[in-house]
């Protein structure tokens, strides 16, 4: 998969109201390429709910129901089975949530679809934050951070969801980045070329949120990888792969990049530097990388149970 | 474009759902064709589709809807986008 072979078909009209540089637009625009127009999208409270409420045009080229935030995966199942009665099976129901819609609110109504079987694709882009109210920390934020609700750094680390979902079996799991968009585009493909739930993570860093400069956020999204910061990674019926730079990484190819570098380029980690160096904290991000890559070397090794 | 009855508020597909976004930019970026390898990267990494990709693969920029992030500049190998003060 070369960047000329991503479909030339746009079905994200120009003008959406997301702010500049916003990766969410850019998967969801990449996420549709990859599954065509028979596609239904089903999106909770978010930044992507108000891009595709700007009432009465929207951007998006394919039908999408705009659904409360806790309820996307029991309106997906409702979707998924009203076009199995109707005869259209070949239809791709996808849930996009972010990681508010997923991590936390989201999370019971996911689980129950997937313990449904449902056949739908849930995808978290993950940019770490509650964004489309104001910054405020979720489950995914990382420890350390800075937002509105945790003004003095975040003082837990992120929920481990992709070992989450693996506990529900799927016959796919993936995490992506739009930094890597070509990956982002085959994981999208090969979610839909298989029946059955499935789920895909998207980790979209978030400028106005992040506080970086807006034309950094696809090197953002690169140095996540390269320190470790986010896997790429993906399971067939369990058996878990990791792609890329993190294959490299674990292969011992590629070693990780400081992670000082990918926090020093967020303002939302300032405080970890100024007025002088929180050494407390800088040990503990260091200790839980380690542990999160003991962690993936082990899933690399065993995979997990089958689905 | 087909119109639906529904007891719900329905949005319907348009180019521009937001405006002409194209407003909100302080640069712009300007490619220069001479250096241009086609090889797509800014095409893939504009959020917005502002760069248009034509028949054989050369590129341009929609100034009407780029917001004037920057990604297209940073991401192109050949450094051949530059970003502009607007007047
Ligand atoms: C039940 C409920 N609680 C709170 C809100 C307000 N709300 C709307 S969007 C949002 C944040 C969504 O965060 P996330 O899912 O991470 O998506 P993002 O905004 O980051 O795109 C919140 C709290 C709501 N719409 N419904
Ligand atoms: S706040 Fe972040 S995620 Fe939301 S539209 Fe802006 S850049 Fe995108
Ligand atoms: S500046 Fe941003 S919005 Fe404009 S063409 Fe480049 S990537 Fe697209
Ligand atoms: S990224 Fe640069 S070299 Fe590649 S197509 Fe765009 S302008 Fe041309």
């Amino acid at each position: 998969m070369a960047i000329k072979d991503l479909a030339r078909q746009e079905l994200m009209h120009p003008g959406a109201g997301s702010c500049p540089g916003c990766v969410d637009l850019l998967s969801l625009r990449m996420t549709l390429k990859a599954l065509g127009e028979k596609t239904v999208l089903v999106i909770p409270a978010s930044c992507t709910a108000s891009i595709e409420c700007s009432y009465p045009k929207t951007p998006f080229q394919v039908p999408v129901l705009t659904m409360a935030f806790a309820a996307s995966g029991a309106a997906a199942s409702g979707v998924a089975a009203a076009l199995k009665r109707l005869g259209d099976d070949d239809v791709n129901v996808v849930v996009w949530a972010g990681d508010g819609g997923t991590y936390d609110i989201g999370l019971q109504a996911m689980s129950g679809a997937m313990e449904r079987g449902t056949n739908f694709i849930f995808i978290c882009y993950n940019n770490e934050i509650y964004s489309n109210t104001g910054i405020q920390r979720s489950g995914a934020t990382p420890f350390g951070a800075w937002t509105t609700t945790t003004w003095t750094g975040k003082s837990e680390q992120r929920k481990d969801m992709l070992g989450i979902v693996m506990a529900h079996r799927l016959p796919y799991i993936a995490s992506a980045s739009p930094s890597y968009i070509e990956d982002l585009y085959r994981k999208v493909q090969k979610a839909a070329s298989i029946k059955g739930p499935k789920y895909l993570e998207f980790h979209t860093p978030c400028a106005p949120g992040w506080r970086f400069p807006m034309e950094q956020t696809v090197e953002m999204g690169r140095l996540a990888v390269e320190c470790g910061a986010w896997p790429l990674l993906e399971a067939v019926n369990g058996k878990v792969e990791f792609n890329l730079r993190s294959k490299q990484i674990l292969d011992g190819k590629y070693e990780r990049k400081p992670i000082e570098e990918y926090l020093k380029a967020q303002g939302r980690f300032a405080h970890l530097f100024r007025p002088e160096r929180d050494e407390k904290a800088l040990a503990e991000i260091e200790r839980w990388l380690d542990a999160e890559w003991e962690h993936y070397r082990q899933l690399a090794s065993c995979g997990v149970a089958a689905a | 474009m087909e119109r639906y009855e529904a007891d719900t508020t329905i949005s319907y597909p348009c180019v521009g759902a937001a405006g002409k976004t194209g407003g909100w930019r302080d640069f712009k970026p300007v490619i220069d064709q001479s250096n241009c390898i086609k090889c797509l990267r800014c095409w893939a990494y504009c959020p917005e589709g502002a760069v248009l990709r034509g028949e054989d693969d050369s590129v341009s920029i929609d100034y009407d809807y780029c917001k004037g992030c920057g990604i297209c500049a940073r991401e192109c190998p050949k450094k051949a986008i530059t970003m502009e003060r607007e007047d």
